[in-house]
């Protein structure tokens, strides 16, 4: 069974034909290509996955595309608008966090709907936000101060 | 291939051959390269291009650790280029000369100075060229940013990519040339930022998942239940009524394969299977017996003195066992690999953390010559030790032969447990003894199956043995349900628990404090210093353990990086553990990026939380029964202790390895903070709350 599913993905309007129970992950790296979301426990618990539907941060492996239709969707790779990288991808860069690399674009849009939702967070409101995503190599000090530098940066009317 | 067209294909400009500094692994390597298609007498190179770019080519692989950047920064320095023209390729078979693989904390230390040294070859060659190019003598030339000009006039001066255009220079590093004092450095030494963090912040950075090839086919595999099992009974039906789905058997693979991986999965979800399981003679609390009892005879890695003489010497001694669990690698990218064949060679994109060896193991399944096989390591994401195996690739070459298709394999997170080639299970037991001035006499030492890697005892005992029966990765048949491997610092996180457990717990029988106590049995002074340093930072305040504080400390010598930790932990009612806080200090020689440095020991330190607190595979014979973070807990955010890091100055030693050491005293630093908080000491790892809370009831 398919439907056709229309929504914006990263500012750019889609309309696929697909089963609408198959899961956003496989679609987004497989019929569009995009693969800088990363599939890690395909159970919603690590975080790998993570994109925002509508700047809500959610777990693409366990998302249904039939919830995808109308909705408008970033992945890491849309996030850096006009050839400028987001402030917490400079972030991120500044504070040297990557290791591996692998649960980067998760952190970084788990952060983006945190930003968004409260954009001056405590460090416990960050812990809290952030705790359901994993990095295996131990980086998250580097990512919590990331996170509270390019708070400091939005706050300063950087962009977004 | 003659080295001339090898530098032909590779495009021209000045070469530097040179050799690893890996004496052993080299030899064996020369005679596995010596049936390739490739020159033999080096396993590295650097390239001027005609642009004037540096490219340093090597057959190790960038997991995360960041040796990428710090190998630039070596070269960088040597050569006086702006650290953003040199680039280091790495881990693809077809342009990197063989390497035997990426583990043990190896690249700075040996590939480092051979860099540094080629580097500094490169220069002369282009000081060389600049003298016939400007008419001047040598001694009148100096280089700086790319350009090497004359000393009295800067302006009188030429670019490295003009010196080497159209050149088709090579040397060899014979003698060595002189290297630059590190009291010159302006690069090496000072933090650098990590060459692949915009790829990574941005999406953009391909790891093998993220291959995509035209027409290929995402393959899933059966599964079996247990290690061990067999396939009894089958029914395809329910998969072959798929929609575009293709469906091998070989042997005893069964593979769906779609061109999509999630519909791939659905119809695999539909074959019906029966196995027969062996039936399970171990599990998670019985292995340890199990392993005593078939361990062999072992070997004595190290010996001083007589231990009877030691018994003699003792006033007193302790007796005691310790205990560590099948571990996880568990990085956040499972097992992935993407293969192409056509025209009789292979293409292959693995994470991988040993390209050379796949390289082998491919060719060997594929029936092909080693040189028709090209592996490319894209970023990898993650390895620990656990990618040094790579069944994933052999698999997907296999059906990309049979399928006549490009095939993608990537382990979902299950197989991933299942396959994962476990840090083994260990016991270590120690009969050790003190005299009546609380001066180690004695130190009797056996290690099963854990590995000997930093069981050599770095204190002051005059009779001591060291007996390891088992290593890992040859345990031998009948010790392990399932494969074991190396597990980041292999051996050393077993040895450092039990041993720096050990010193705490006659620490606090004798009633000394115990760092005061390690220092009266340390006569080398480089662990003396890294003590003092964690000490001073940490604000360490002697006391007798327990004292109800929760503070701990361990040390380790890692293949000469020295590192002392302290901690300080709450214990919550429940049992549960709060590591607070964690200093570490660390002389790893000199140090290249100290930002990079600093990020391992951090890495290093969260990570090792988890072997000390939650990891451990819960499994009936072959039945692995973790099969997700859901019960197996890796380490999180809200874990996270205050993390101190200090970089011992130690200038006059050549780099040491810096990826590995920093985890291995986290079980006993841990595991001595809760005795000081509680009294009660664990002697097996990790530390839950429930054997905390076992632990402190009341007898």
């Amino acid at each position: 069974m398919k439907d056709m599913i229309r929504f914006e993905i990263n500012g750019r309007p889609v309309s696929l034909d697909v089963d609408p129970e198959r899961m956003l992950l496989w679609i987004l790296r497989t019929e569009l290509g995009l693969t800088g979301t990363k599939y890690g426990c395909g159970e919603g618990i690590c975080g790998a996955c993570t994109v925002l539907v509508d700047g809500e941060a959610v777990r693409s492996c366990q998302y249904p595309m039939k919830d995808v239709h109308a909705k408008k969707l970033t992945t890491i790779e849309g996030l850096a608008a006009d050839g400028r990288l987001h402030p917490l991808q400079e972030a991120f860069v500044r504070h040297n966090v990557m290791q591996c690399g692998f649960c980067t674009s998760g952190m970084i849009l788990t952060a983006y709907s945190l930003l968004r939702k409260n954009p001056q967070p405590t460090r416990e409101g960050i812990i809290l936000a952030m705790d359901d995503n994993f990095c295996r190599c131990g980086g998250y000090m580097r990512i919590i101060e990331a996170i509270e530098t390019a708070a400091q940066e939005m706050k300063k009317g950087a962009r977004r | 291939m003659k080295r001339r067209e090898f530098m032909k294909l590779a495009g021209g400009g000045v070469f530097v051959f040179f050799t690893i500094g890996e004496p052993r692994d080299w030899l064996e390597g020369q005679q596995r390269a010596g049936g390739r298609d490739y020159p033999t007498d080096f396993n590295a190179y650097l390239r001027i291009a005609e642009d004037g770019k540096v490219t340093g080519f090597s057959g190790k692989a960038e997991l995360g650790q960041g040796t990428q950047t710090a190998l630039a920064q070596i070269a960088a320095e040597e050569l006086d280029v702006a650290l953003d023209r040199v680039d280091i390729i790495m881990g693809d078979t077809a342009l990197c000369p063989w390497d035997m693989g990426t583990f043990g904390s190896r690249s700075i230390k040996y590939f480092g100075p051979a860099l540094r040294q080629a580097a500094a070859e490169a220069r002369a060659v282009l000081i060389e060229l600049a003298s016939e190019h400007l008419k001047l003598p040598v001694a009148q030339l100096a280089t700086k940013d790319g350009l090497v000009q004359e000393k009295a006039n800067p302006q009188n001066r030429v670019s490295y990519g003009a010196l080497a255009k159209g050149k088709m220079i090579e040397r060899h590093i014979d003698p060595k040339p002189p290297v630059k004092p590190p009291s010159e450095y302006a690069i090496v030494g000072n933090p650098a930022d990590r060459k692949d963090s915009v790829l990574k912040a941005t999406g953009k950075a391909q790891y093998a998942g993220d291959i995509r090839l035209p027409g290929m086919l995402y393959a899933r595999i059966l599964r079996p239940p247990a290690h061990g099992a067999k396939l009894k009974t089958i029914d395809l039906s329910g998969a072959e009524r798929t929609e575009g789905v293709r469906i091998i058997q070989d042997g005893d693979m069964v593979a769906v394969l779609h061109r999509s991986s999630d519909l791939a999965e659905r119809a695999l979800s539909k074959i019906k299977a029966e196995w027969d399981v062996p039936e399970a003679t171990v599990d998670d609390e019985t292995i340890y017996e199990h392993l005593v009892k078939v361990a062999p005879a072992g070997d004595v890695i190290e010996e001083k003195g007589n231990l009877e003489e030691g018994r003699k010497l003792a006033t007193s001694v302790f007796e005691e066992t310790y205990f560590t669990p099948y571990v996880a690698h568990a990085p956040v990218e499972p097992h992935t690999a993407a293969v192409k064949i056509e025209g009789g060679s292979a293409t292959v994109w693995a994470s991988t953390q040993r390209p050379f060896g796949l390289q082998e193991e491919v060719a060997q399944a594929l029936g092909l010559a080693v040189e028709k096989v090209r592996v490319i390591t894209p970023f990898v994401g993650g390895g620990f030790g656990g990618k040094n195996r790579n069944r994933q690739t052999v698999e997907a070459a296999l059906l990309a032969k049979l399928a006549g298709a490009p095939v993608q394999v990537a382990w979902n997170r299950s197989e991933e447990f299942f396959y994962d080639t476990f840090q083994p299970a260990a016991v270590v037991k120690i009969v050790s003894g003190l005299d009546a001035v609380n001066k180690l006499v004695l130190w009797d030492y056996v290690i099963f199956f854990g590995g000997e890697r930093t069981s050599q005892p770095f204190y002051d005992i005059p009779h001591y043995r060291i007996l390891s029966r088992g290593s890992w990765g040859r345990g031998g048949a009948g010790a392990h349900p399932f494969e074991v491997g190396a597990w980041r610092a292999p051996g050393s996180n077993t040895n450092t628990f039990a041993r720096e457990s050990h010193m705490d717990a006659m620490a606090a029988k004798a009633g000394l404090d115990a760092l005061e106590f390690r220092l009266l049995n340390l006569k080398d002074e480089r662990m003396k210093k890294v003590l003092q340093a964690a000490a001073e930072k940490f604000g360490w305040k002697p006391g007798k353990a327990p004292s109800g504080r929760g503070v701990g400390l361990a040390c380790v010598n890692y293949l000469n990086t020295y590192v002392a930790t302290m901690a300080e932990v709450a214990v919550e009612k429940s049992g549960t553990i709060k590591v607070k806080r964690v200093v570490c200090a660390q002389d790893m020689g000199r140090v290249i990026n100290p930002d990079g440095a600093r990020a391992q020991i951090e890495g290093c330190i969260t990570m090792g939380l988890g072997y000390c607190l939650s990891e451990e595979i819960h499994f009936r014979g072959g039945a692995i029964q973790d099969r997700n973070f859901d019960t197996y807990e890796i380490p999180r955010f809200s874990w996270l202790p205050k993390i101190e890091t200090i970089l011992v100055d130690n200038p006059g030693l050549e780099p040491q390895g810096g990826g590995e050491p920093p985890i291995v005293n986290m079980g006993a630093v841990v595991a001595d903070a809760v005795f000081d908080a509680t009294g009660a000491r664990l002697y097996r790892l990790p530390i839950t709350a429930a054997r905390l809370k076992a632990a402190l009831a009341p007898r």
